[in-house]
């Protein structure tokens, strides 16, 4: 069976060639499914890697440039930086190849991956019932986790979820409340009898940085998914019946995107750190941002100080960010054949 | 640790200083800050401690450190700074954890751990009381606890909280009931040596345009938390 995969092309102004290894517009093909076509490199494959090989973008360093990566890594970042550039290939404001793929998890009720590079994080929704509380009695609940498992990284062990684990469950549980991407009233089957629950796992597969934006993007994308059976409350019995046969959709209000970025040496923005870069980052930021350009959340977790005139230019680039993600969404979305 | 041999004697300094800030925002309403409190030194075994109070908020800071870290803990080139932030009722939970990120990269990033390599700092906090404004006073008082157990650092900071209200007028350092009402809350901390956003974290959401409005706020309350900072400072060392 043929998921719907898209692949957006990351935005870059106009660099010459020698610092690019493919780049070409999304094809769209009859079957509705689109493929990033590279160039003769590599012709039809639609998953691309930046894979960062050292001494591979300055031919005049080569064997040098792999000894100063090891062992002076800030420095041999600042070489690039000077240039404007990073050692990926990268421009100081462009994001990763961003390759979604929408429900490829046929046991639960929606689900998506999301690929930024090379992190990859991967959520699952599932839907159950409850009672609600006395309080809320017309409210249901989203209840989202995020895990990283000693697979993605070696800087996890396993065990109980570590700081990062929990801090990032938390800033995406803050994006759910702030951003009201979803009303909890919605949720509500029977008033004070019975609500859904939406248990949303966001697993990291691969951890190569920006763990928040492709969680936050994860969870867009399998909501967006999420199709619940229809449930009636019989008249005489009381108890509740699903029919499986009849879903429908959420209804999601909002669509929030995060947008991180690492703080260089106090002065230097750049989008999209990748594990390295993020490791020798003096800070990060992440906004949040929905479509009507308000802010859902501004997540600076101390590191550099930053003015307020740094902090509309981080805020702008999320705006521009924001677009281009929720175009990739509708498109897949489009792009599913219904059942 | 404990080396204080020639340490001042072992009674408080406590004073209060009720403090009424009005920052003049382009919308035209007034803001003030809730009184504050401060109290140096009260606990015996930690190196350094602190009780902050704003309004009804109160929240106790202990510092021990530079100490030796214990096995994986210790980084080669700079102290390990670790913070534990205890909630009045309950145990810590996931919204604590995330707190304490929030506190441990704000420190690190004024602490100078460089001086103290293979060290470890550890910050504890406990909250005596929650009247609104939680975070910035957890803020607050990671600062003078920060500077009474005499670590270096490279400049101050403070924590203020904003509360933007459905009507659009904005309230710092706001009460629980301020709190509920509004409709959006950002925190920022500000350090003292260009006022410059050292953290922010925001609940609810808010146009671009607020939030620049919230931090030129916090900027000019922060003037006034600095300079009780330095009151408490100078208080605290004439008499001993």
């Amino acid at each position: 069976m043929r998921f719907p995969v898209a692949v957006v092309s990351p935005w870059k102004p106009a660099v010459s060639w020698s610092r690019r290894r493919v780049s070409a517009a999304p094809v769209e093909l009859s079957s509705g499914r689109l493929e990033l076509h590279g160039h003769a490199r590599a012709p039809g494959c639609w998953l691309r890697f930046e894979t960062s090989r050292t001494g591979e973008m300055w031919p005049g360093e080569g064997a040098s440039g792999g000894e100063l990566r090891t062992v002076e890594p800030l420095e041999y970042y600042r070489r690039f930086l000077k240039e404007n550039c990073r050692p990926d290939g990268r421009e100081l404001g462009e994001f990763r190849t961003t390759t979604v793929n929408i429900g490829s998890i046929t046991t639960a009720d929606g689900s998506a991956l999301v690929k930024f590079g090379n992190t990859t994080v991967i959520c699952g929704v599932k839907a159950e019932l409850a009672t609600p509380t006395e309080d809320s009695a017309n409210k249901g609940y989203i209840v989202p986790n995020v895990e990283l498992p000693s697979l993605c990284s070696p800087r996890f062990r396993s065990g109980p979820p570590g700081e990062e684990a929990q801090a990032a469950s938390q800033f995406i549980a803050d994006v759910i409340e702030n951003s009201q991407i979803i009303e909890k009233e919605d949720l509500c089957i029977a008033n004070g009898k019975l609500v859904w629950v939406l248990y949303c796992d966001i697993i990291c597969m691969d951890y190569d940085g920006n763990l928040l934006d492709a969680s936050a993007f994860a969870l867009l994308a399998a909501l967006k998914n999420v199709q619940l059976p229809s449930v009636i409350i019989s008249e005489e019995t009381g108890l509740s019946e699903v029919n499986f046969k009849q879903k429908n959709p959420l209804m999601i209000r909002k669509h929030p995107v995060a947008t991180s970025f690492a703080i260089f040496d106090d002065t230097l923005l750049i989008v999209d750190p990748n594990a390295e870069e993020e490791d020798l980052a003096t800070g990060t930021v992440t906004v949040v941002t929905d479509e009507e350009d308000r802010l859902c959340s501004v997540h600076k977790p101390g590191g550099s100080p930053l003015t307020g005139a740094k902090l509309q230019d981080c805020i702008t680039r999320a705006i521009t960010r924001q677009r281009e993600v929720k175009k990739l969404i509708d498109k897949v979305i489009n792009s599913i054949k219904p059942k | 640790m404990g080396e204080r041999a020639a340490a001042p004697p072992a009674g408080r300094h406590q004073w209060e200083a009720a403090v009424l800030q009005e920052a003049k925002m382009a919308a035209g309403s007034g803001c003030c800050l809730r009184p504050f409190s401060c109290e140096l030194g009260l606990l015996s075994r930690p190196d350094g401690s602190a009780a902050f109070l704003q309004g009804d908020t109160s929240v106790l800071a202990a510092l021990y450190g530079p100490a030796e870290a214990k096995g994986n803990r210790e980084l080669p080139e700079r102290a390990a700074l670790e913070v534990l932030l205890r909630p009045k009722v309950g145990l810590p939970g996931v919204g604590e954890r995330s707190r304490e990120q929030l506190l441990r990269q704000t420190c690190e990033a004024v602490l100078l751990g460089r001086l103290h390599p293979r060290c470890s700092v550890s910050l504890v906090l406990q909250v005596l009381g929650d009247s609104g404004s939680l975070l910035s006073c957890c803020l607050n008082a990671a600062c003078m606890g920060l500077l009474d157990a005499g670590l270096p650092l490279a400049s101050l900071f403070c924590g203020v909280t904003c509360a933007l209200h459905p009507d659009g007028s904005l309230v710092l350092d706001p009460s629980t009931r301020q709190e509920q009402e509004a409709r959006a809350l950002l925190t920022f901390a500000i350090d003292s040596a260009e006022r410059k956003v050292l953290m922010a974290s925001t609940k609810g959401t808010c146009s671009v345009e607020e939030m620049q409005q919230c931090i030129a706020a916090a900027q000019s309350a922060a003037d006034t938390i600095f300079q009780f900072y330095r009151d408490s400072i100078r208080r605290r060392y004439s008499k001993s």
